[in-house]
Formats: C-alpha cells, sequence, structure tokens
C-alpha cells in the first residue's frame, strides 16, 4: 500500500471507528479507541507531510477519476493543518479522561463515538478537494460539535449549543450557497477544476456573489468579529475536554477553507481585486485583536477569558491574510498553528484546575500558585507564549507577522501588534496575580496538586510550545510551505 | 419579461428572506428552526432548479432520448436534505432539553446573566 | 388511537404497503430512482405509522430500541465494510470494480450492498429520532403528574 492509498485513512480511520465506539460499554474502551485513531490518524498525517511539500498527492475515491468523483487532493497546506488537527487530538484525548470522567456519569461511548466524528469531520475537510465535500464535512463536524457542547454540565451549555447551531447552519448553509453559484457557472465542483474553469466566467455578478458568500458563510465558522458571537458561551460552557479541543482545531479549520477557496479556488489577484478583501480583513482583524482582548480583560469566568482571547487572536490571523503577501500567509499559517497549540495548554491548564477545585472563576484561583505549582506553573508558561515573549511559540508567529507587516510597508501595524500583545499581558497576569500574590481564602479547603495523568499532556503542551519557540524548523518550514502552496508556483503577490 | 424568465431564483430569493427573517426576528426556538428549515429550502431549490434542462428528460438512461437533465444537483441535495435533518433533529432535541432546564423555549424570557455563583456548577 | 376503528384498518392496510415500497425503492435502486436514503425514511414512515395507531409500547416490542442503535451503527459499518473490501482487494475505497469478476456484476453488487447498509441507517436512525422524542414527553408527562 502506498503513501498516497494511506492517505485517506487518516479520515477514514475515526469515521469508522466513530460506530464501533458507540457500540463499546464502559469508560475506559471508548477512551482507548478514541486515543487509538487520533494516533493513527497522526502518524498519517505526519508521514504525508514531508511528500506533499515535494509535491501535491491526488486520491480519487472509488477509482473515478477526478474531476467526475471526489478526490482528495494534499499539499503543503492541508497536510500542514492535517497534523496539526489529528496531533491536537490526541493531545486533548490523552489529558480528557479524567476530566470527562468527572463531568459525564454515564458510559461514554456515545461521547467519544461523536468526538471522533467530529476528528473526522475536521480532517475530511481538510484534505478534500470537493467543494461539496468540505461542506458535508463541515456539517458532520459541527453537527457532532453542537451535540457535544450540550453535554457540558451547566444547562447553559445547551443555550451556548443551541445558539451555535443556529449560527453556524446558517454558515454553513451560506458556504452551500456560494458552491451552488460556483456550480451553476462552471458545472464541476473539484476545486482544481473550478480554478481552471473560474477564468472564463469570471467577470459575472454571480462569481463575484459567491466569492462573497462563501467568505462570510466561513466568517461565521472562524468567529470574523462581527460573526463571533457564538463562541464565547460554546467555549465556556462545553466540557472542559470539548473546550481543549475545538478551541484549538474548529476556528483554524475554517480559517483553511476560507484561504484554499480565495487562493486556490478564485486564486488570489482576482479575490482581491474584485472585493475590498484587504481593507475588510484588516478592519476586522484589528477590531478583533482589539475588542477580543479588551473584553477578555473584564472576564470573571477564565474559560470566557480564553474565549475572547481567541477572538483576539483569529483578529492575528485574519492580519495576516489581510497583507496578502506569501509571508503575511506564512505568518497566518504559522499563528493558526501555534496558537492552537497556545490556547490547548491554556484551556488544559484551566480544566486541570477545574477539575481539582470545581470552578473557573477568578476567585477560585487564589493563593492556587503554592497549592497546584505545577498546574500554574504551566498555565503561567502557557501565558507567556500567547502574549509572545520570546523563546516561546506565540513570539515566532507574532515576530514573522510583525516582518511582514514592514514588508508590506506598513510599519503602523507593528505598534498595534504591540500595543494589543501588552492588553493579553493584562489578562494573563491577573489570573498570575490571583494564583501567587493573593492568598487562600481562610474558608478554602487546601487542594492537592492535579494527579500525573493530567499533568502530563499539560505539560507537553506546554513543551510543545517552547520547542516549537527554540527549533522552529518545523512550524516555519510548514507555513512557508503552505504559504507558497497556495499561491501557486508564480508566487506572485497582488 | 427577462426577469420573469429567472422565476426560479425569484423563489429561491424570497423563501430565503422568510426563512432568514424567521431565524433572526423570533425568539421562540422551535419557529428558529421552522425558519432555518426554510432557509435551506431555498437553497436546495437554487441548486435543483440548476439541474433541469429546458427539454431534457429524467435521467434514466434509454432508447430514443437524447437530451438527459443533469442529476448530479439532485444527488447533491439529497445529501443536504439529510444534513437538514440531521440539524433539524439536533436543534429539536436541543430545544427540548432546554424547555426542561428553563421551563421555556422563548428566548427572551430565558435571562443569560444569571447570578455568578451559578458558574460554580460549571467545571 | 387504538379505538378508532377506521384508522385501525386503514393503517393496518397501509403498513405493509408502505413497507414493501420501501422495499422495492431499496432494491431497484440500482438501475432507477431510489435507493437507501429514500428508501430508509419510507420504511421508517410505516413504523411510525404503527406508532401512532397503536402507541409506543408495542412498536418497541416489534423492533427493541437497542435493535435499533445497534442496526443503526452496523448499517454504517456495513457501507465501511464494503469500502475497505475495495481497498484489501487491491482498489480505491469504494470502489466496486475488485470486489468480483465482473464488471456490472461488481457494480451491482457492490451498490446494492452500500445502498442495504444506507438504507437498514437511516430507517433505524428516524425510528431512533421519532421514539426519543415520543419518549421524552412521555417522561414529561410523567414527571408533571407526579409534581401535580
Amino acid at each position: 500500500m502506498t503513501l498516497v492509498e494511506l492517505m485517506p485513512f487518516s479520515v477514514l480511520v475515526p469515521l469508522i471507528a466513530a460506530p464501533l465506539c458507540a457500540l463499546l460499554p464502559g469508560r475506559i474502551l471508548p477512551w482507548l479507541l478514541a486515543l487509538a485513531s487520533a494516533i493513527a490518524s497522526t502518524v498519517i498525517a505526519a508521514l504525508v507531510l514531508p511528500q506533499a511539500i515535494d509535491g501535491p498527492l491526488s486520491y480519487a475515491f472509488g477509482n473515478w477519476p477526478p474531476p467526475i468523483g471526489i478526490e482528495y487532493r494534499v499539499d503543503s497546506a492541508n497536510a500542514f493543518v492535517a497534523l496539526l488537527v489529528s496531533g491536537l487530538a490526541v493531545l486533548a484525548t490523552l489529558w480528557g479522561r479524567k476530566s470527562v470522567n468527572e463531568e459525564l456519569d454515564q458510559p461514554q461511548g456515545v461521547f467519544y463515538s461523536l468526538f471522533l466524528l467530529a476528528l473526522a469531520g475536521l480532517m475530511g475537510i481538510t484534505l478534500t478537494g470537493d467543494a461539496f465535500n468540505v461542506f458535508v464535512f463541515l456539517e458532520i463536524s459541527s453537527l457532532s460539535t453542537y451535540a457535544l457542547i450540550a453535554h457540558g454540565p451547566d444547562r447553559r451549555a445547551l443555550l451556548a449549543s443551541f445558539r451555535y447551531l443556529i449560527m453556524g447552519t446558517v454558515g454553513a448553509t451560506f458556504f452551500l450557497i456560494g458552491v451552488g453559484f460556483l456550480y451553476i457557472m462552471t458545472g464541476t465542483l473539484n476545486m482544481a477544476d473550478l480554478a481552471e474553469r473560474l477564468p472564463e466566467v469570471a467577470d459575472t455578478r454571480t462569481v463575484h456573489v459567491a466569492l462573497a458568500f462563501i467568505i462570510v458563510g466561513m466568517g461565521l465558522k472562524l468567529a470574523m468579529l462581527p460573526l463571533h458571537l457564538w463562541l464565547p458561551n460554546a467555549y465556556t460552557y462545553a466540557p472542559n475536554f470539548i473546550s481543549v479541543f475545538i478551541a484549538g482545531t474548529a476556528t483554524k479549520v475554517a480559517l483553511y477553507v476560507m484561504i484554499r477557496m480565495i487562493y486556490t479556488v478564485f486564486g488570489a489577484d482576482y479575490s482581491y481585486a474584485v472585493l475590498p478583501l484587504t481593507a475588510v480583513f484588516l478592519a476586522l482583524a484589528l477590531a478583533g485583536m482589539f475588542i477580543g482582548a479588551w473584553t477578555a480583560i473584564f472576564q470573571a469566568n477564565l474559560k470566557r477569558m480564553l474565549a475572547w482571547s481567541s477572538i483576539s487572536q483569529v483578529g492575528y490571523m485574519l492580519l495576516g491574510l489581510a497583507l496578502g503577501t506569501v509571508a503575511g500567509l506564512t505568518a497566518t499559517f504559522l499563528h493558526l498553528f501555534n496558537h492552537a497549540l497556545i490556547k490547548a495548554a491554556l484551556f488544559m491548564a484551566v480544566g486541570t484546575v477545574a477539575w481539582r477545585v470545581g470552578s473557573v472563576r477568578i476567585e477560585a484561583f487564589r493563593g492556587l500558585g503554592r497549592q497546584m505549582p505545577w498546574t500554574m506553573t504551566a498555565f503561567a508558561l502557557a501565558g507567556l507564549s500567547i502574549i509572545g515573549i520570546p523563546t516561546t511559540a506565540g513570539f515566532i508567529s507574532k515576530w514573522y507577522l510583525i516582518l511582514a507587516a514592514m514588508d508590506a510597508g506598513q510599519p503602523w501595524l507593528v505598534a498595534l501588534i504591540v500595543i494589543s500583545s501588552l492588553m493579553a499581558v493584562v489578562y494573563v497576569w491577573r489570573v498570575i496575580e490571583a494564583a501567587w500574590f493573593q492568598s487562600r481564602p481562610a474558608d478554602a479547603e487546601t487542594v492537592r496538586e492535579a494527579p500525573l495523568s493530567l499533568l502530563v499532556p499539560l505539560w507537553l503542551m506546554v513543551g510543545l510550545n517552547f520547542w516549537f519557540g527554540l527549533d522552529t524548523r518545523l512550524p516555519v518550514a510548514g507555513a512557508t510551505a503552505a504559504a507558497e502552496a497556495l499561491f501557486g508556483p508564480t508566487g506572485v503577490t497582488p | 419579461m427577462a426577469a420573469l424568465g429567472h422565476f426560479n431564483y425569484w423563489i429561491v430569493v424570497i423563501l430565503m428572506m422568510i426563512g432568514f427573517y424567521c431565524v433572526i426576528a423570533r425568539g421562540n426556538m422551535v419557529k428558529k428552526m421552522i425558519g432555518l428549515n426554510i432557509f435551506q429550502t431555498s437553497v436546495f431549490i437554487l441548486f435543483i432548479s440548476a439541474g433541469k434542462i429546458i427539454g431534457g428528460s429524467t435521467p434514466i438512461l434509454r432508447k430514443g432520448v437524447e437530451l438527459y437533465s443533469n442529476p448530479l444537483p439532485h444527488v447533491l441535495i439529497l445529501t443536504a436534505i439529510v444534513v437538514g435533518v440531521a440539524t433539524t433533529a439536533v436543534g429539536l432535541a436541543l430545544a427540548m432539553r432546554i424547555k426542561e432546564a428553563y421551563g421555556t423555549i422563548e428566548d427572551d424570557l430565558i435571562h443569560d446573566d444569571e447570578p455568578a455563583a451559578e458558574d460554580e456548577g460549571n467545571r | 388511537m387504538r379505538e378508532h376503528g377506521i384508522l385501525r384498518i386503514v393503517a393496518r392496510l397501509l403498513i405493509p404497503l408502505i413497507m414493501l415500497f420501501g422495499l422495492y425503492i431499496q432494491f431497484h435502486g440500482d438501475y432507477s430512482p431510489g435507493g437507501g436514503f429514500q428508501a430508509g425514511v419510507v420504511f421508517a414512515s410505516a413504523w411510525i405509522l404503527f406508532v401512532l395507531i397503536y402507541g409506543l409500547d408495542d412498536a418497541l416490542k416489534v423492533i427493541p430500541e437497542r435493535a435499533m442503535f445497534v442496526l443503526m451503527l452496523l448499517g454504517v459499518l456495513l457501507y465501511a465494510a464494503v469500502g475497505i473490501a475495495g481497498v484489501l482487494l487491491g482498489g480505491h475505497f469504494l470502489n466496486f470494480y475488485p470486489l468480483l469478476p465482473g464488471k456490472h456484476a461488481a457494480q451491482q453488487f457492490g451498490i446494492i450492498t452500500v445502498e442495504l447498509g444506507v438504507g437498514v441507517t437511516v430507517a433505524t436512525v428516524m425510528m431512533l429520532i421519532f421514539t426519543q422524542f415520543a419518549r421524552r414527553r412521555q417522561l414529561l408527562a410523567e414527571v408533571n403528574e407526579e409534581v401535580d
């Protein structure tokens, strides 16, 4: 079996394991199956990445040659995102067992089955080369995510999930409308084929509208600023394990789809010329960076604080996209990768405290620095990474973003990036101050450090933040290759 | 007359706006789901009407027929309908659970700004 | 609604016909319009009609909830198994040609098996969704009675 034939199995393994998982009794067996399939998926994605950097791999389902059949077309951009999604799923699952046991009394077969479906959906979106297939996988992952969020222990999880469902479905349907217009104009759904046939009809109103619908639809899914309303509650009230997983992956995959549609299907020159994308993305990115960070500062619920911080970080990614250069896109991909690591580590740390203390409010963190030193140190280190202190992963992506801004001749952006990073200092510092510089309330019971099964994955995640802060070969090479693959062999900048 | 020639698109647009309005303006969650369904249905009609070829026959291979309608949009929309059914089922199930937890499915009767102490339950 | 004579007689006539129609769509799906999705929904609608007339308890004696759940997953696995068989016999996922020696026979076999998996899953999923909602209302009514 060649590597190309192995490639679709990074989607198929979790997809097929999901129904099996629902049949398994108890708690430990479903978890083991979920972990095993996530690992299998990661291994395949890791094998595919180096090959995909050399050139795109193509797999035709049922041997129906594209553009008639459904094709998986993997170049460095999606191989990079696929590795990120599946790798994060492994670490989240490792961490999640104790947390899920705490939050769910019932047998967990169905819960992990939904998780595997969400993973398969996200991997499918990433690998597929077919625009309609993107919609199907998008809905697979979204529907299972709604159900997973509704598993949250608070009754407000239900409301959060319902509102996410309404907005998410509207977003996905907008994407479908866009794809429908493209299909009406070109008669094909295969992305590579679309890219070939679009230039003939590029100057029609229909194609312009299709681009707008696709961008708005994906903007909803990736929580671009005015469309972000579903995100804070969804992240806050989801089970902690799910918060870790979707905070690291869901918005990133949506961003990838948006980039793929803009760059590969429509072509960067065309998209940026037809719609004022530079201005729109720039405005929304800056608004997101500041409103997100500003709101995060005032949150008493730390999961909600991290959710607002996510909105602010999505702003950085859009900023790279707004620049419309290879350097900017590289910074976007780098931040997509690094932010997933950072946010997963932060949510894991908060989740570990929640597991021990039973609350995620900032008052519950008072004096925890001495009682749970390992957990809180991990939080502080991941916090350094989200601020962007040198030697952390967060620094690397912000550095590349600053370089890209200078390169594009917009030095004023550098100041704004630095200012919004300083706002991140404030919200991270609030937690550190509560944990170390306030004493534990007299009536609070003393808590012990969390067990190793939570600490080890957490520290692995934090370790990755520093590893990729010092040894930047994998993310930088991956992001550069991804950006270059999307700009195409010519590498012309708009 | 040119505008009437595209009457299928007019139907799509009208249905889409009815559905979208319903999703945004209605507080009742079941009505929101109905609106969402109408909204999705309009997109289904967009796809399916695009598959019809004037003078084309049903796409079943047989003798004496040269021109067939395009069957692919139907297949795509079949998938999208299944997705829509699943979305409706999940949405209504959530509405049911919300009714059990809050005693109402009217959005404006549910107050999100509950006392901070309730966050304690959120682990 | 058991006591309504007309409903009962009509349902008794209709249910087998609807089921038969479902099976017709299922097994003619390979060369005429039809297939697993439609057949599953039609088949499930017969069962739902049965529930409406005779009540959920009797309907669950026909097919227990656990059986529906397992069948739903087995349907998906049947689909996956055909896909994997194509890979194991040297083709791509969901490639039917390697399954049997004849080209047409292989396509027909593959499509019918895959559609069977789809049909079973869709039918049981529709039945399960209906059962869950109906069950929930029963539970809710019981809880309300206790409160009163």
